[in-house]
């Protein structure tokens, strides 16, 4: 038995009370462990008073569920981002979901086709407010390397309101990582894009204005589908 | 195998007739008219002489490979070329030319013969307009259903507005049903939707569990690859480019194909030493390309995102730190020059050997924790044995090629079959599966990761005793190319899917007058519906992920 264990109990305990005390307040010492950043803002107070939207926004900021979502080039290293080594959920960014209807973000990964655009807002659509989105690479910001092409939507904006930006083609996922954590302090702090009326809408094809392309089209279609016009002559 | 050239069966392959000549006199009264390809001689027919030309070549003359179907429209007609040529033996090529006139582009579908040309040609249909007649399918496979216009065509007008529509596709078999009730149900996989590898949207319908039909519905990737490189010039300017169509990884491999076929097409030599680093580098990325294959097939099968597939992603971490030291970039490396590459290895030149010869060394290991995890699973056994067959025969009729046709027991690569880079000097072997089925496809591509890793070796110590004075890197290439007017060349590579052909002609100007990408995505994905229809969905999901497309290829 070694000495230690012989000595008699410590009675003398306001000292050990203070220590902890103090690691609680300031979060340092043996309490590390312990969400410190919370400890730092609230003390050692059991209470938390604060504005409960300021607090939901923190939430939000704080538990972001991705939505799976993979288009192009960018997808890969979206994949590699939520990976070993990168590791987003590190950042409060878990693991992805496969559902729109269960996800707050999402991460536009790559170039954006006619044919996918009227999807993409589909799927936008179904994902439950309040709801952010990243826009992942050259392609998400005007249309990339493919801008000229005949088919290809000149950004995603065009189509969803974008929050955060990330240029590169790809962008490297210390980028991607960075936007998200630039989103968490953007939501953190209450600021979200303005929802507008963007250039490509979803409509029913009876709302379009009659014109050449329209009555062309008009035995092909529906009048109660849902369509997207393109402009492309206007198109930046 | 070896490297060796597979020797000729005594008699059989000799009776072949392989040059101009001996082809124009099989084909006889069938051919109008000869043009000569820098790959291949050209035969002219008639546009209603498709089906008996091919077959006739196909069964007498032994061109049992579709690879590509080119379709342009030049100043006085429409033109569909048919590159043909021999998964015995790759050398041996023959393209057929059927030009239709400018008023009524129609001509014959050689679909009856070759099942590949189905895809080929409604994407022909789709961007140039040719009408093939007897086709049975012949609507848009890239474009949205109601584009208006056909864009590779001399007067697409690209400001035009276009309706794309957002509607719910209906059961195409509800017609067949008895009752109001059907008894087939009708589901949508895409093409947001994790099990397709991207944006593919396949139109399945079934039948209790099992499927009766399935559809891939492509193009919504379609980003106009062929346009960009059309109107981009030769020097420096379509290089970026390749990098994008196959994304996982396998850049340098899509960079090679526009190298040779732009290197050929211009008479340019790469010095010896560029082709090491280039073999190096490209071995590289088949590997990365097999990794992701087989960790989202892993995640396809078992749903399982935290061990396999995160093993596959940490083994790319790796090789992806190489050939960002190699290139300077992680993905779209942009690293190969007409002509070589274009810069020389990092230094330290020891600490990249270093570096690449650490990853080679925990190869082996991880490679059999692979084989732990996968393939000696029991679950993943019963999941993947003799589901997704897909019979050799069928393969070459699609026109299936890289692992997909190799785990069909087909011994066709186009490395040994048709040389380039440093490949014929170096010691390796092409892997072969003779299963057929999904679990063939998954072993085959853990075993070239083997095959490139002894190539990759071999290539680092070669690089290592290079003299330092004949490290060339780059042959004297003139500022702008302007290959001859009406110069037409199709070249492939073996890229990491399968082979990835380049057709170019030059028009007399420093860019390309018709720039067509053979993609190896595009042909493997059609034999989908014959490994599934069937089958039980699951079986489907697990065929798609053992066919590893990848979306950027498919739609180019």
């Amino acid at each position: 038995m070694s000495s230690q264990r012989e000595t008699p109990f410590v009675t003398d305990d306001s000292q050990v009370q203070t220590d902890t005390r103090d690691a609680r307040m300031t979060g340092g010492g043996a309490d590390n462990r312990f969400n410190s950043k919370l400890r730092q803002a609230f003390g050692s107070s059991p209470f938390i008073l604060t504005k409960f939207d300021q607090f939901m926004n923190w939430v939000r900021g704080s538990s972001m569920f991705m939505l799976q979502f993979g288009i192009a080039c960018c997808s890969i290293e979206m994949m590699h981002t939520y990976s070993v080594k990168h590791d987003l959920d590190r950042f409060a960014a878990g693991v992805p979901r496969a559902s729109p209807r269960q996800a707050d973000v999402i991460i536009v990964p790559g170039t954006i086709v006619s044919k996918f655009a009227p999807r993409m807002k589909r799927v936008y659509d179904q994902m439950p407010e309040p709801k952010f989105v990243v826009g992942m690479g050259s392609c998400t910001i005007s249309g990339g390397p493919f801008q000229e092409g005949y088919n290809v939507i000149k950004g995603a904006e065009e189509v969803i309101p974008v929050d955060i930006h990330v240029p590169g083609c790809p962008p490297r996922p210390e980028a991607l990582i960075y936007g998200v954590a630039k989103l968490q302090q953007r939501i953190a702090e209450g600021e979200s894009s303005p929802v507008t009326v963007k250039p490509y809408e979803l409509q029913q094809f009876d709302d379009l204005e009659q014109d050449e392309i329209v009555e062309q089209l008009a035995e092909e279609i529906n009048e109660e589908d849902l369509v997207m016009r393109y402009n492309w002559a206007d198109s930046p | 195998m070896s490297l060796e050239e597979p020797t000729p069966d005594d008699g059989v392959v000799e009776a072949l007739p392989t040059g101009g000549d001996e082809i124009a006199d099989l084909l006889g009264d069938l051919v109008v008219g000869r043009e000569e390809h820098m790959n291949a001689p050209g035969f002219v027919i008639r546009p209603d002489d498709v089906q008996e030309t091919l077959r006739r070549l196909r069964d007498e003359a032994g061109f049992d490979h579709l690879s590509c179907v080119t379709a342009e429209e030049r100043e006085d007609r429409y033109e569909s070329i048919y590159h043909l040529t021999s998964f015995d033996d790759r050398q041996r090529e023959a393209s057929v030319v059927v030009p239709t006139p400018k008023d009524d582009p129609a001509s014959q579908t050689a679909e009856p013969v070759f099942r590949t040309a189905d895809w080929h040609e409604r994407e022909a249909y789709d961007l140039i307009g040719i009408d093939y007649e007897g086709h049975p399918d012949l609507r848009r496979i890239l474009l949205p259903d109601t584009w208006q216009g056909h864009p590779l065509s001399q007067n697409y007008d690209k400001d035009r507005p276009q309706i794309v529509t957002l509607k719910e596709w209906e059961n195409p078999l509800a017609d067949d049903h008895r009752e109001e009730e059907g008894d087939t149900m009708y589901v949508n996989i895409g093409p947001h939707h994790p099990a397709t590898h991207g944006v593919l949207h396949v139109k399945t319908v079934l039948d209790g569990e099992q499927v009766v039909d399935v559809d891939p519905d492509i193009g919504y990737l379609h980003r106009c690859e062929e346009q960009m490189c059309q109107s981009k010039t030769y020097r420096h300017q379509i290089m970026p480019y390749p990098d994008r169509w196959d994304y996982a990884s396998s850049g340098l491999l899509n960079e090679w194909a526009y190298a040779r076929a732009a290197e050929d097409l211009n008479d340019i030599d790469v010095p010896e030493y560029a082709q090491v680093i280039r073999t190096l580098g490209a071995e590289l990325c088949r590997i990365a390309s097999h990794m992701l294959a087989v960790g989202t097939f892993a995640l396809d099968v078992y749903g399982d995102f935290t061990a396999i597939f995160m093993y596959a992603m940490r083994d790319r971490e790796k090789v992806q730190n190489v050939l960002e030291e190699l290139t300077g970039q992680r993905m779209m490396f942009n690293y190969f020059r007409l002509g070589g590459v274009v810069w020389d290895l990092p230094e330290p030149r020891e600490d990249f050997f270093e570096m690449i010869r650490d990853f080679l060394d925990d190869l082996p290991e991880a490679l059999e924790e692979y084989h732990d995890l996968i393939t000696s699973n029991e679950i993943l056994q019963s999941r993947t044995i003799d589901t997704g067959v897909l019979p050799p025969e069928v393969a070459k009729s699609y026109g299936a090629t890289g692992p997909v046709a190799r785990g069909s027991g087909i011994d066709y690569d186009l490395r040994r079959d048709d040389p380039y880079g440093y490949y014929d000097e170096l010691e390796w072997d092409v892997v072969t599966e003779d299963g057929c089925d999904n679990f063939s496809r998954l072993l085959v591509r853990l075993r070239e990761v083997e095959e490139s890793a002894k190539i990759i070796e071999q290539c680092v110590d070669l690089l290592e005793d290079w003299p330092e004075d004949e490290r060339t890197i780059q042959s004297n290439v003139p500022r702008t190319l302007r290959p001859d007017d009406d110069t037409e060349i199709y070249r492939g590579v073996e890229a990491a899917k399968g082979e990835l052909g380049i057709y170019i002609r030059a028009d007399g100007t420093e860019k390309p007058g018709r720039f067509k990408i053979r993609s190896p995505c595009f042909s493997n994905l059609q034999t989908l519906p014959e490994m599934s229809n069937g089958e039980y969905i699951p079986d489907m999901v697990a065929s798609l992920g053992s066919l590893d497309i990848v979306l950027g290829e498919v739609d180019r």
